[in-house]
């Protein structure tokens, strides 16, 4: 039977259901999928906290959106094409993320009684009850179809359970014409080793998915979504806390100095820590430390006895190691800490995303203690803020933070592989020799306001650092004067930084009405949102800041050449109030959103639209 | 190798505890007794790292002419631990307090003992918070009347050989602030140790817990109410030494020798290399006046260390991965080309 191929430019895929229902998988291998065959994509994996919540409870559902196009994609898409829904609280917590001609994917078999008053449904009609009743509907027995897929195995139930994603993904690719090529040399890949007897199950899962969907009448057409024609070169897939893992191991390659990672678990920076653990071959030594103080405190040893030293951690983390910040802005020490954020205060919501850390890294420590800020934005992006982050904090011997977000920390998106020799070399100013009197000055400043570096086991530089206030000799004091200028020096240190940092770069007119600005995570959203106004005719310019404390130095001059500025992010305003106190004459447009999910294309259009 | 004296470790930064105070004898100790390392070990006075938290005995590094790190509360033991790692050929020491290390810095004291890694602890326990002038701290006796405990507080201390051995450590030693020569003896078995030693030092603190181990430091009574304990040597002590300790049932006890038909032979051999840590931990735990209070090294025992795990384990990925540099780490797992 021939059905028709209709072309389209992107598409935007929901895969739902319990925490244990493999949704994770489906949706990335979908993912690595796509961009093997060339489109752009941005995936968003959306998790509950809990690790096992409830079975068929609506707390329990997890998802992973995936947004593929044959032109750029900036976002994961603010709403999909397709829902997978593999039980009836997956689609109470996803159906309202559905186009108005969604198609909505659903397995048959969750949709029973139990499962639909656990989900919280009055009726026995959910798509009624949730008015997406006139959507595309698919209501597929998937549970007992893979069962009688499985039959000849000799599988246990809850094994045969295991594979109902494979079926899922099966009618997925028929849907949008993909091939299962890939998905095969995976499942080798992944058992071939230590189950090698889960191999032939799950191919043949999913290729039945596949005949499936291929033979229902329900599914008269498929999609296809041409490759982008990306710059050659070789792609791979990468996640933000990868690339922040693999940014900070090129800057310890390029500064010659071993790594080393302080930390302790937190969502949503684990991985991070996780990732290096893994590459020990570069010289990496993790430490995971018994608290986050112990994180980062472990990381300013090894600082100070020469290495790269990272600590990683998220809001609550960065909370506790406040005290330490300050030692190592005291002690003028190289040091990267990153801060993948999440929904707060306090616990907040561990794994939902947020840009609310922003004045904590500002200004969360006693005393007048300046500390660099640098934010990534977007997930391969991560790979270039930590290499950047680390080039900053050994070159100017300072603590940098870094900070990142859930939303780029678990993202994805396919990432031109870059070759290490197009990365400089990082160079830290290594005390070499000694004034007339033989005796070492540890803050004692070059032209750029930075002291010099004397590791520990160099013959003649003995000195002492702490947290107490010390002159240029590094002798303790506590006078007026010499505290002052200490202060001063060591802000002028960070403002030093302006010069060694590209300038802020603006997309679209140089001056005008409008300048919508944003910086971290924001950026592909942003970025869609004034696309669209523009192809809606409206005239506006944006910039988006990755350098934060402090500001390019051209920062000044782009700001003012516009009427009005619009920041968007996601808190209450931070970074508009950081601006707005840099420059009070500006008139500046506070778009905020506190909600633990990223921005809607659409919302931010609405909302600028408001101001212009 | 020029030789090293106790003059090349002395800063020229002026000493400012107050006259009296215990921490004097003990920076004078291991001034004294990292020459005699260097000896022992060949190194040079570059490759020690004095590391230090916040209170009275945590000034020490700046009377030290060595690399000094002056921290932050609690947290001496942490940075400690980052120092070895990143590169275990130096030589850490750290300085800190009752309050620093057993307070605010417990969780990093036995997590530090736990790993095992190779530094060496001086607790310098006065049982009081100095430098506030004057609170109590984790091992100030019950009932002990402070500025915070007018009453007396109505907690119980911390020993801290109690937690060492609990933690699994594999180095104790206790000594008076005025036992200098036995000071410079446990330091030195301190820096031969592998592994985290910890050395209490009572300290006295002259101004706000004047004579807190007077019972057992007075000249006069001291060689009755101490004993100090070598390994391989017999638990003999007291100014005639006529008395020592013997099993009795699952306890100590302590003996006359000479009376009820006992001898020499009958007492106790310090056996500091034991893996077992049950003697060790009632030696520790042995107060005045039921018992003399143990002094010296009372646990050496071998083990992993922290530091040299890391180290091997890197060096052994190394030789099994196939991932060199970060080129390579790039291109590793799926990639794909666009012509």
């Amino acid at each position: 039977m021939g059905h028709i191929v209709i072309d389209v430019s992107d598409v935007v895929i929901r895969f739902a259901g319990d925490s244990g229902d493999g949704m994770q998988l489906a949706g990335s291998l979908f993912a690595d999928m796509s961009a093997i065959y060339g489109n752009s994509l941005s995936t968003f994996p959306d998790y509950p906290a809990e690790i096992r919540a409830p079975h068929g409870t609506v707390s329990g559902v997890s998802g992973f959106q995936v947004h593929i196009g044959d032109a750029s994609v900036n976002t994961p898409g603010d709403f999909c094409d397709l829902l997978v829904a593999m039980n009836p609280a997956a689609l109470m917590a996803n159906a309202k993320w559905c186009k108005r001609n969604a198609m909505i994917l659903v397995d048959a078999d969750a949709f029973d009684e139990a499962g639909l008053r656990k989900a919280g449904f009055k009726t026995d009609n959910p798509f009624l009850e949730l008015h997406v009743e006139d959507r595309n509907l698919i209501v597929a027995p998937i549970t007992s179809l893979t069962e009688e897929s499985l039959k000849d195995f000799g599988m246990d139930q809850k094994a045969v359970h295991k594979c109902k994603n494979m079926f899922t993904l099966g009618m997925a690719c028929f849907i949008y014409d993909r091939p299962l090529d890939y998905i095969y040399a995976y499942l080798e890949r992944k058992f071939a080793k230590k189950h090698p007897e889960a191999i032939a199950p799950n191919r043949k899962v999913l290729q039945d998915g596949f005949n499936y969907a291929a033979n229902l009448q329900m599914i008269p057409d498929t999609y296809h979504v041409a490759p982008a024609h990306p710059k050659k070169g070789t792609y791979r897939n990468i996640t933000g806390n990868q690339a922040t893992a693999w940014g900070l191991l090129a800057a310890s390659e390029k500064s010659g100095l071993p790594l080393f990672c302080g930390s302790y678990p937190i969502t949503p920076a684990t991985a991070i820590l996780e990732e290096l653990a893994i590459h020990k071959s570069l010289g990496a030594k993790t430490l995971q430390a018994e608290d986050e103080i112990a994180g980062i405190c472990t990381a300013i040893g090894a600082s100070y006895a020469g290495d790269l030293a990272v600590t990683t951690t998220s809001g609550p983390g960065l909370s506790l190691k406040s005290e330490a910040l300050g030692l190592a802005v005291m002690a003028e020490l190289p040091l990267v800490v990153v801060d993948v954020q999440r929904a707060g205060p306090s616990t907040g919501i561990p794994t939902k995303t947020e840009q609310t850390d922003l004045n904590q890294a500002l200004y969360g420590r006693n005393g007048e203690c300046p500390i660099p800020v640098v934010a990534a934005h977007s997930p391969a992006h991560c790979f270039d803020a930590a290499f950047n982050a680390s080039k900053i904090a050994l070159e100017h011997m300072t603590p940098v933070l870094l900070l990142s977000e859930g939303f780029l920390g678990n993202g994805s998106e396919p990432w031109l592989i870059p070759s290490m020799k197009d990365y400089p070399v990082i160079q830290p100013p290594f005390a070499k020799s000694l004034p007339e009197d033989g005796k070492f000055r540890p803050f004692e400043r070059d032209e750029n306001m930075v002291p010099k570096w004397a590791i520990p086991g160099q013959k003649g530089f003995e000195h002492r650092v702490g947290g107490l206030e010390k002159n240029h000799r590094g002798v303790l004091a506590s006078d007026p004067a010499t505290h002052q200028l200490m202060v001063n020096e060591r802000e002028q240190k960070v403002q030093k930084i302006a010069d060694f940092i590209p300038e802020l770069e603006v997309d679209g007119p140089a001056s005008g009405k409008v300048l919508v600005v944003g910086w971290g995570g924001t950026y592909g959203h942003i970025l869609s949102a004034v696309q669209k106004l523009r192809e809606e005719g409206v005239s506006l310019s944006r910039a988006h800041f990755d350098y934060i404390y402090p500001v390019p130095k051209n920062t000044s001059e782009v700001l003012h050449s516009y009427e009005k500025l619009i920041v968007c992010e996601l808190n209450s305003g931070q970074f508009a109030s950081y601006l707005q106190g840099l420059f009070p004459d500006l008139k500046i447009v506070k778009v905020g959103k506190v909600q633990g999910q990223p921005f809607l294309v659409s919302e931010l259009v609405e909302a600028i639209k408001k101001e212009i | 190798m020029a030789t090293l004296s106790f003059k090349d470790f002395k800063s020229d930064q002026e000493v400012r505890w107050c006259p009296g105070c215990g921490d004097h004898a003990v920076l004078a100790a291991l001034q004294r007794a990292l020459p005699k390392v260097s000896q022992a070990l060949g190194y040079e006075k570059e490759r020690y790292v004095v590391v230090s938290g916040i209170g009275c005995s945590s000034r020490l590094p700046y009377y030290m002419d060595t690399y000094g790190f002056h921290s932050i509360h609690g947290r001496a033991t942490a940075i400690s631990t980052g120092i070895k790692v990143a590169n275990p050929w130096l030589t850490v020491w750290q300085a800190c307090g009752d309050g620093d290390a057993l307070a605010i810095g417990g969780n990093h004291f036995i997590h530090a003992i736990r790993r095992n890694i190779d530094i060496n602890i001086i607790l310098f326990n006065n049982q009081i918070y100095g430098l506030t002038k004057g609170q109590y701290s984790p091992t100030s006796k019950f009932g002990a009347i402070t500025k915070t405990s007018p009453y007396g507080t109505v907690e119980h201390p911390f020993n801290p050989g109690s937690l060492v051995l609990g933690a699994k450590g594999t180095f104790f030693a206790r000594s008076l602030d005025v036992e200098l020569k036995l000071n410079e003896e446990i330091m030195t078995a301190a820096a031969l140790h592998d592994g985290t030693s910890v050395m209490e030092m009572l300290t006295n603190c002259v101004i706000f817990n004047d004579g807190a181990h007077r019972d057992i430091s007075d000249p006069a009574t001291r060689a009755d109410r101490t004993i100090v304990l070598r390994h391989g040597e017999p638990m003999i002590f007291g100014k005639e030494r006529d008395k020592g300790l013997v099993l009795d049932g699952l306890g100590l006890k302590v003996v006359k020798i000479g009376e009820n038909g006992i001898t020499e032979k009958d007492i106790l051999v310090h056996d500091a290399h034991c893996q077992n840590p049950g003697v060790h931990m009632m030696l520790a735990d042995m107060k005045y006046p039921d018992f003399p209070v143990a002094l010296g090294v009372i646990r050496d025992v071998k083990d992993v260390t922290y530091d040299d795990g890391v180290r091997d384990q890197v060096k052994d990925v190394m030789k099994k991965s196939s991932i060199h540099c970060v080129d390579d780490l790039l291109r590793s797992g799926s990639t794909w080309e666009v012509e």
